[in-house]
Order: C-alpha cells, then structure tokens, then sequence
C-alpha cells in the first residue's frame, strides 16, 4: 500500500523536476543537446517505489510537461508511464542491487523515452526526415543523461527514503550487515 | 492477496495507457480553439510566473555550465579558425608572390619597350639559386646555351642592369651581379654624359660608385646612370647603351677625380625573373 507520505513527496518531486527540466536543464547545452531529468526522475521513482507508483508518476509528469510546454496531450504521459512501469517492474521481479544498475536502467529509460517520443512523434505524421543527426542527437542525450544518471538517482532516493515501505529484503540485509543475522556473531 | 495485487497493477497501467490515448486522440483531432487546448493554455498561465522565477533563480546554475560549453565550443571553433587561417595565409602567401611576379615581369615588358630591346631576342629567365653571401653576388637561373645564352650577355630586370653571364651551362646560367667585386660597367650620367666605370662599393650591395669621374664634370644628386655601351682596351662593355643602372645619392670629391654614389634600380636582393639579352641573337654590342 503507498502511504500518503509518499504520494506527496512523489507530487512534490514531479512538479520540481518538471520545473526545474523547464527553466534549467533544457536551457543548457552540453555536446550540442540538453540533458533529459524526466526519464531518470520517473526511472528512479520506479526503481524505489515500484510499478504502479512508476507509472503513475510516469504519466503526471509526461502531462506536465505536455501541458507547460504545449506539446501533443498524452505524447509524453505515454512514453513515460512506460518508462516508469519498467523500471518498476524490474524492481519487483529482479530487485537489481548493483551499484550501477541507475547508470544502466537510466541509459535504457533514456532510450525508451527518446526513441519512443519519436516514433509516436512520426506515428502522428510530424513530417521530419529521419537524418543522422537525429540520430546522433538521441546518441547524444542517452549518453549525457547516462553521465548524471546516478547522481539523480541518489538525490530521488534521498528526497523519498523516508516515505518508502520498509523492505523485508533490505530489512534483512540491513540485519545482516550489522552483526544481527550474522553467522560469527552466532558462533 | 497476490492476484488483487497484480489486478491492480494492471488496472492502473490499462487506464494510464487509456487515458494517454484518449488525450492524444483527443488532442490530435480537435481545432486549436478547442476544449484540451483552452486547458493547456491555462495551464500555461499558470505555469509561467511559477517557470518565470525557477528560471531566474536557476541562472546562477544555468550559466555555470553554460560556461563549461561555451569553452568547450570555444575550443573547437578556436582550432577550426586556426585551420581557416592557415588556409588564407597560405593563399596570401600565393597572391603575394603571384603579385610581384607580375610586377617583376610587367616591369620586364616596359624595358624591353622602352630601350627596344627586341633585337636581342631576350630571353625570360627564372632564378633557381642565389649565393647565400651577404652580397648576394651572383645568381643561378633556369635557361642556359640550349636557349642561346652565351657567356658575358647582359641581364636585367624590369627596373635596370642586373649583371651579366659568367658561366653557362646547357640549361642553366650564373649570372654575375653588378654589386660583385669582380664587376665594371662602363657608364654614364645620361643628363650629362658623364662618363666613368660603376663598380661596387666595398661592404656595401645597396651601393655603387661611378669611378674615374673627373673633378671638373658636373654630376648632382638624383641624376640617373646608364650603361654607356662603349668598348675601351681596358674595359670592354658587354652592355647595351641606355640601360638604367641607377640614380646618384651623392658625391664625393677626391683630388682629381670624383667618386660618385649610385643607388642601383635593380631589386638585387630580390628580383626573380630576369632577362639575359643574347648579344648572339642581335648582333648589337
């Protein structure tokens, strides 16, 4: 069950991300592209709160941003809540622990994000040639928001860990770590 | 408790898919007076002054990595217009010299005209080598006796008297400058006939003197200096009559004779065509 707690820190840290996506990061230029925070926001909500909350941050991000930006209705909720439900059904059925698993799913929502806002973008009949530059441009952004996947990834959990479930498996990791499950402190 | 969980989570997906489809739909059909439009304009008033302060108290942040790609673009255009400059300094370096080679053989054309040269049948010669000394005293061209170039013809350039051929080869010539100290042109003050032998001066290739010049003859400043043309048993000339040598800087009286200074018309240090006049071909001495 999501608790309220969460629920305002998740709307809280939407409409920041959104906000400062608008007025910062797209306005910056690095390699000739802006980096993208969206798909790694909405990927770290659903690496740590799951599908469902995955999802639908997902979607009122995407609308966020479709309604500020006047763009399409929907383009981006779609793309998005994609993006979230993956990443949150990773969590729930491969629960990665690797250090880098953010660098790595963060590269993917990345790509997912990019790669699909251009194909509905073509679907819609947006009459745009297919160039390399594209190309590079999506290349691009995946690798720049690879870069800052990871410490975007640490400033969600920060902001939400004291609203997330506790864990059984973190629970016990945490236990085991600390001498309590321990085989030696038995011994 | 598993399978309410997962019809749950389907549940929300399906309707999150369904709600982004209908808005698209939505959306993409109606006019842009529409209902989700009127809302999104909405929406964008309200955002704005919200976006408006985001964006100005991010600036700080904003222009700091602006910063770092602003240099980072700096350097590539930096090393883009150093390839751009080296590319107009290399055709820089083509006009200039393609300039001063028409200079040069424009100046060549007016002399032959003027001292109707023709009937040496003057052959246009390149320079191929210098001697590397201070007095740069004789010079390598490209034409030598398969082109008729006989030792002892007189060259010049397009400002005056150069030197003349001391050695030939089939297809080279050196040429032996009027500033090398084995050099004595019979000549003369073309205003006032002046006669006397210009010779170098010593440690000096910007200068020559007009020798053997007697006290009492006229000679002032300004005035030009011209191959005389004339053959004496003890200097005989090789060189046309009229050809302009130089112009007198000054003149120095000495017991009986005068030494007079001459600043020669030839670029000597930096002439690359020239032209030998083949006393061969015209027979003219």
């Amino acid at each position: 069950m999501i608790s309220p707690g969460l629920i305002a820190r998740v709307a809280i840290l939407a409409v920041v991300a959104s906000i400062v996506e608008i007025a910062a990061v797209s306005q910056v230029s690095i390699f000739g592209v802006s980096a993208d925070l969206s798909p790694l926001v909405v990927m770290s909500i659903g690496l740590l709160a799951g599908s469902v909350s995955g999802a639908v941050t997902g979607f009122a991000i995407g609308l966020f941003l479709d309604l500020a930006l006047v763009q399409t209705l929907g383009v981006s909720s779609l793309v998005y809540l994609v993006v979230g439900y993956w990443a949150g059904r990773l969590r729930e059925l491969r629960d990665p622990q690797a250090s880098l698993t953010p660098v790595l799913v963060g590269a993917l929502a990345t790509a997912v994000a990019t790669g699909g806002y251009s194909v509905v973008q073509f679907l819609l009949g947006v009459d745009a040639p297919v160039s390399f530059l594209l190309v590079r441009q999506i290349l691009t952004t995946i690798l720049v928001n690879t870069v800052i996947a990871l410490p975007v990834y640490a400033v969600v959990r920060r902001w939400l860990e004291p609203a997330l479930p506790d864990d059984p498996r973190r629970r016990r990791r945490r236990a085991y770590t600390t001498g309590g499950l321990s085989p030696l402190t038995r011994a | 408790m598993y399978d309410k969980t997962v019809r749950r989570r389907r549940a929300v997906l399906g309707l999150l898919v369904a709600l982004s489809l209908i808005l698209l739909t939505a959306y993409f059909g109606e006019a842009a007076g529409g209902g989700l439009h009127a809302v999104q304009r909405g929406f964008m008033e309200v955002v704005s002054p919200i976006q408006d302060g985001a964006s100005r108290a991010l600036k700080p942040v904003r222009d700091l990595f602006g910063w770092f790609d602003d240099a980072f673009k700096a350097r590539g255009q930096r090393d883009k217009l150093r390839k751009q400059l080296d590319q107009v300094r290399a055709q820089e370096i083509q006009y200039v010299a393609a300039a001063r080679q028409a200079a040069q053989l424009r100046g060549l054309l007016r002399l032959d005209s003027r001292l109707k040269l023709s009937q040496y049948q003057p052959v246009a010669a390149t320079v191929i080598g210098r001697s590397p000394t201070l007095w740069y005293s004789t010079v390598t061209v490209d034409h030598g006796s398969a082109d008729g170039v006989r030792r002892n013809d007189p060259v010049i350039d397009g400002d005056g008297l150069v030197g003349k051929v001391t050695t030939v080869a089939s297809d080279s010539a050196v040429i032996t400058l009027i500033t090398d100290q084995a050099s004595g042109v019979s000549s003369k003050v073309n205003e006032t006939g002046t006669v006397g032998v210009v010779q170098p001066a010593v440690g000096n290739p910007d200068d020559l003197l007009l020798q053997y010049v007697r006290r009492a003859d006229q000679v002032r400043n300004g005035q030009t200096v011209v191959t005389a043309g004339t053959t004496s048993s003890r200097l005989d000339s090789v060189f046309p009559p009229g050809i302009p040598i130089g112009q007198v800087t000054h003149v120095d009286d000495q017991d009986i004779l005068k030494s007079v200074h001459v600043a020669p018309f030839a670029q000597l240090r930096t002439f690359d065509y020239v032209q030998i006049l083949r006393r061969g071909a015209g027979g003219a001495r």
